[in-house]
């Protein structure tokens, strides 16, 4: 059996009806990975022994019948950015270039438990700020599609990984398009969920109202099943030694984030928790949530996360909306060309699909700059050499040592956003900028609630071209920038949105195809993209 | 040159939360333990961790607001205060600004009606240096600027003066906000390096704001008893100036009498007493005014009070405040406060001080100055009335915490609060004396070892043989080798000489280590020597 050509599904079937081992799973990668590894640069870090081992663990655990869900023994890539207990958690930064966490991000931990084997950590822009993987402090990543071009970003390094074959699924995070993008350049599926659908602990925080752990894969029924796992709040392996001492309330499906008012009740020990989401309320006096409601306030442990109900090829009366302001100056006419195809292959299947006006796009840059930016630049104060991680080693007082650490330490583009964010809040610009970017935040919203009332979905492009080419972007941060255009309204409007190949420029560089759900609407984006996935085989 | 001046003082007092964990960990909030022993990742600034709020701190937090009658926020959030500090693990500290959880509150204190002027003369300060040249210097003995001297640093008002004629005057709570406490630095002089402990990181505060409102030091005293007193009550602190579980920043300005704008203020940090409040508050309304006086603007800045030299320095000034940076914490949603939760705490509220003393009065048999002293301590109180639960009565026990109790807590420099013996060994005790089991000297000495370890005041009397003897052959033969040995005395009472059965008395109770009734003595001495 060509193990390497298997989804993540069909190699855990395969893995669960003794056709094929885990071990012989990660042994495959780890020969893929030693062929094209040296060339693409998706990792950070591997070690092979010890992914070895645990694919080895995972083995026996499956033949004890202790591990038996659908992606038991399946080898993945975790991006950078989330914690691994043990092993090396970089951000692609300079400044983490020691740093070995003492514990695991709930989303790596949700996937362990189910089975799934770490092969290594992906390369990335550094702490996510970028959009092309060229950020790194660890090198670049090139596209398997075409290696003159970038992967993408800022999960550049993930979204190759699984391009390449190098594994079988990995984990990104989306602040601003970061799954969705390279998903798109790199020919993959990658999804952003609705915000709070997937606990934050233990993924470095880049823009904490923003940030969402997804998936990159090979197939929408992939990205469904992981997107379950991710999202759910296990009761069991609470740790009583636990630094995550607080809970979570959980809240009724299908309501919007927005109206929903969480609060926690008693914790495991002591005294016990509060909980909720962006703009999302906590209440006082609900029950006790799991493990991943006690570490992260904004979780918001969805009882509606059977995302495989959704499987189904079906998209007859689906209401799809595309925004006129997506298809207009800026896009790639290639890109344009592809997307609308696959509109009108959902049309010709049953879906009712209508152009509309959202036009809010052009204020969703500058919003999203000032937003991101601002909480990054107090994100990232705790870099600064005292406890973990680099420090400048010839500073003569505190001050200095922070300085050098911090000048030595980040990146260029970093600097650049925690200088913007550090600005957008000083007094007496808080208001102008800050406070109105919540606003512009708010109205986008608003004018997404506005569009859902009338589609189920809405498509349209993930980027505004192909991928560019090694060494174009950075020189030119403020046109980089304009390449989030057509996902970072999704991310401040926290709602969940999916990427899926849809063709190729002339090239042969991947295009994808964007479809956008109202919070808590997975399901419906799921299904019209999987019923999109299924059309195009056919 | 005499131009009066005006003190107007408000303070920031943060009060550390008596909850189990901390206020967005799990961690332990105990005193002490090794350095970095009660962290984890979320309190020492991991990467990738998240805060939970601890729903006790929030408990806590209303609790006081509705004690001190503020108006709760139904929607509160929290927001980053950000600047570098290796004792702040995030480097930003997690605070509220924008919708503080209590707002618009006051407390009424308490205040002797001495008649006195909140009016400070430049001129008639007591001790102050330099002004005797200046016409008349009055010795003026104001209780207020004396409130950290003997008088009134008693730590529960004990020593308040009990017949002046009292007024009463509300003190503003501009607002109370939920807070993270930071971290502690130890700087190794031998080793030079500064090693941090972050065991502190993350113990929940409140900070409770004044309005502008008190006019001297002896106002801000009785606000922060009355503060101190409330927090007991509720069990939301222990309140300790010197452990730091309370600690007050005083903001202080000086301006004309009769001028309506504030003058420019100062703050003062770094004070850990009432008396060293007091001192600061004093020193600091001098030092402005000599500015004043000679010309001179106060400069905006915080400053330092160095209790051991009376005196303070500059910290920081305005031009180089911080810029902080606040903005709303996206790692925490807003909290709603619903009727249920407010009506939750509303019904655990506990009886407070004045509902106390009048129920006091009406069922027990105690005179108001013992009420008042009870109550003014939480503890206290819940020791009288378990201790009278148990079947004491009411003025025995009384006379234990009035006498006693207060004689050991002033001699070892403790507060009510530091009380460890049980209700049940005292009324155990009070049983014992009253049943004449033991003489009222050792049960003195019984209840000193149960203050000082908490004994059972029975088996330590067993233990130690403590009973009294007032009959039997015990007594009988001491008696006669008391005489015996005293041929002398014994003669000179036979001959008429009261005095001397005052002696044998004395020696037998001696001989009997002090176990005897002393009326027992006196009976058996008359009887053998008729």
């Amino acid at each position: 059996m060509e193990l390497l050509s298997l989804s993540a599904v069909e190699l855990g079937a395969a893995i669960g009806t003794g056709k094929a081992t885990a071990v012989e799973a990660m042994e495959a990668v780890l020969g893929r990975i030693a062929e094209a590894e040296e060339e693409l640069h998706c990792y950070i870090t591997i070690d092979k022994e010890k992914a070895l081992e645990r694919a080895q663990s995972a083995q026996r655990r499956i033949e004890a019948g202790e591990l038996t869900g659908p992606l038991a023994g399946v080898p993945m890539a975790v991006k950078d950015n989330l914690c691994t207990e043990g092993m090396l958690t970089t951000c692609a930064s300079r400044i983490l270039g020691n740093f070995v966490p003492t514990y695991t991000a709930q989303a790596v931990q949700n996937l362990e438990r189910a089975g799934a084997v770490i092969i290594g950590k992906t390369n990335m822009d550094e702490f996510a700020m970028g959009s092309t993987t060229e950020t790194s402090a660890y090198g670049i990543t090139r596209n398997p599609c075409g290696r003159e071009h970038v992967p993408g970003g800022s999960s550049g390094g993930s979204a190759a990984a699984v391009a390449a074959r190098e594994c079988f699924f990995a984990l990104g995070s989306d602040t601003g398009g970061s799954v969705r993008q390279p998903a798109s350049h790199c020919g993959v599926v990658g999804m952003k969920p609705t915000y709070g659908t997937v606990s934050r602990f233990g993924l470095i925080a880049y823009g904490s109202s923003l940030d969402q752990v997804g998936p990159l894969c090979r197939t929408v029924e992939d990205c469904a099943v992981i997107l379950e796992i991710l999202a759910a709040d296990s009761q069991d392996g609470l740790r009583s030694d636990s630094c995550t001492g607080n809970y979570v309330g959980s809240l009724a499906a299908g309501e919007k984030p927005q109206n929903q008012e969480i609060f926690g009740a008693e914790s495991h020990s002591p005294d016990s928790g509060l909980n909720a989401g962006q703009g999302i309320r906590q209440k006082t006096g609900q029950k006790a949530g799991g493990q991943a409601a006690r570490n992260d306030s904004t979780y918001l442990g969805r009882k509606d996360i059977d995302f495989t109900s959704a499987l189904k090829k079906d998209v007859k009366g689906m209401r799809i909306g595309i925004p006129g302001d997506y298809f207009g100056q800026g896009l790639d006419g290639e890109v344009r060309r592809v997307v609308l195809a696959a509109a009108e292959l959902l049309r010709k299947n049953g879906a009712v699909v209508e152009e509309f006006d959202l036009s809010l796009a052009e204020y969703a840059i500058p919003a999203y700059y000032t937003i991101a930016a601002a909480e990054a630049s107090s994100n990232l104060e705790r870099f600064d050499g005292i406890k973990y991680g680099y420090r400048a080693a010839d500073a003569e007082e505190l001050h200095q040592m922070y300085k050098k650490t911090r000048s030595q330490g980040f990146g260029p583009e970093v600097k650049r956003r925690i200088m913007l964010g550090s600005f957008v809040l000083s007094s007496g610009y808080y208001d102008a900028y800050y406070l109105k970017a919540l606003r512009v935040k708010a109205m986008i919203k608003k004018a997404f609630d506005e569009a859902f009332a009338r589609y189920d979905c809405i498509l349209g492009p993930v980027a505004p071209a192909t991928a560019p080419k090694l060494g174009e972007s950075l020189d030119d941060p403020l046109k980089m920038y304009l390449g989030d255009i057509y996902t970072i309204s999704v991310n401040l409007a926290g709602l969940p949105a999916i990427s899926v190949p849809c063709g190729a420029d002339k090239n042969g560089l991947p295009i994808g195809l964007q479809l956008i759900g109202d919070c808590f609407a997975e399901k419906k984006i799921l299904q019209a993209a999987y019923t999109y996935e299924q059309l195009k085989k056919a | 040159m005499s131009k009066q001046y005006e003190t107007v003082i408000g303070l920031e007092v943060h009060v550390e939360l008596a909850t189990r964990t901390k206020i967005f960990c799990g961690c332990s909030t105990a005193f002490g333990g090794k350095p970095n022993s009660h962290t984890c990742p979320v309190c020492t600034g991991m990467p990738g961790t998240l805060p939970v709020l601890n729903r006790k701190v929030l408990e806590h937090a209303v609790a006081v607001g509705l004690a001190t009658n503020c108006r709760i926020t139904r929607y509160c959030k929290f927001d980053r205060k950000n600047y570098f500090y290796p004792d702040n693990p995030q480097n930003y500290q997690i605070s509220q600004l924008y919708l503080p959880v209590c707002r618009d509150g006051y407390v009424e204190i308490d205040l002797e009606e001495a008649g006195e002027t909140e009016v400070q003369g430049a001129e008639t300060e007591t001790g102050r240096k330099g002004t005797k040249a200046g016409g008349k210097e009055t010795k003026d003995e104001r209780k207020g600027t004396n409130a950290g001297g003997e008088g009134t640093d008693a730590r529960w008002g004990m020593d308040g003066e009990k017949a002046a004629p009292r007024r009463k005057k509300r003190i503003g709570i501009h607002e109370i906000h939920m807070e993270e406490d930071a971290g502690k630095l130890i700087h190794d002089d031998w080793e030079d390096c500064t090693l941090v402990d972050y065991n502190r990181s993350g113990v929940p505060l409140i900070e409770i704001v004044s309005e502008p409102d008190m006019r001297n030091a002896r106002e801000v005293i009785a606000y922060l008893e009355k503060l101190r007193l409330i927090i007991r009550y509720l069990g939301a602190s222990d309140c300790k100036l010197q452990e730091g579980s309370m600690r007050a920043d005083v903001n202080l300005s000086v301006r004309r009498v009769g001028d309506t704008h504030l003058g420019t203020r100062t703050e003062m940090k770094n004070l850990n007493s009432f008396r060293a409040i007091a001192r600061a508050i004093e020193g600091e309304k001098l030092r402005q005014i000599d500015l004043l006086e000679a010309g001179e603007a106060v400069v905006q800045e915080t400053r330092r009070w160095d209790d051991l030299k009376g005196t303070s320095y500059a910290m920081r000034s305005k031009e180089d405040a911080r810029d902080y940076r606040y903005f709303p914490d996206p790692d925490l949603v807003p909290v709603s406060i619903d009727d249920a939760f407010l009506e939750e705490i509303r019904a655990r509220q506990p009886e407070f001080r004045t509902e106390k003393m009048a129920r006091y009065r009406a069922e027990y048999d105690i005179p108001d100055y013992d009420i008042e002293i009870i109550t003014g301590s939480k503890t206290m109180a819940d020791l009288f009335e378990a201790t009278v639960a148990l079947g004491a009565q009411p003025k025995k026990a009384s006379n234990w915490l009035m006498g006693e109790t207060l004689r050991l807590l002033k001699e070892r420099e403790l507060d009510p609060e530091d009380i460890r013996f049980s209700p049940e060994h005292l009324a155990k005790l009070i049983e014992l004396a009253e049943g004449k089991i033991i003489n009222s000297t050792v049960a003195k000495e019984v209840f000193e070892h149960m203050f000082e370890e908490d004994v059972d005041p029975q088996e330590y009397v067993e233990e130690h043989g403590l009973k009294m003897v007032s009959d039997g052959d015990d007594l009988r033969k001491v008696v006669e080798e008391v005489i015996a040995a005293n041929p002398k005395s014994a003669e000179d009472y036979k001959g008429g000489k009261e005095r001397a059965l005052g002696f044998l008395v004395g020696q037998t109770m001696k001989a009997m280590k002090g176990k005897a009734d002393p009326a027992g003595v006196n009976r058996m001495l008359k009887e053998l020597l008729r």
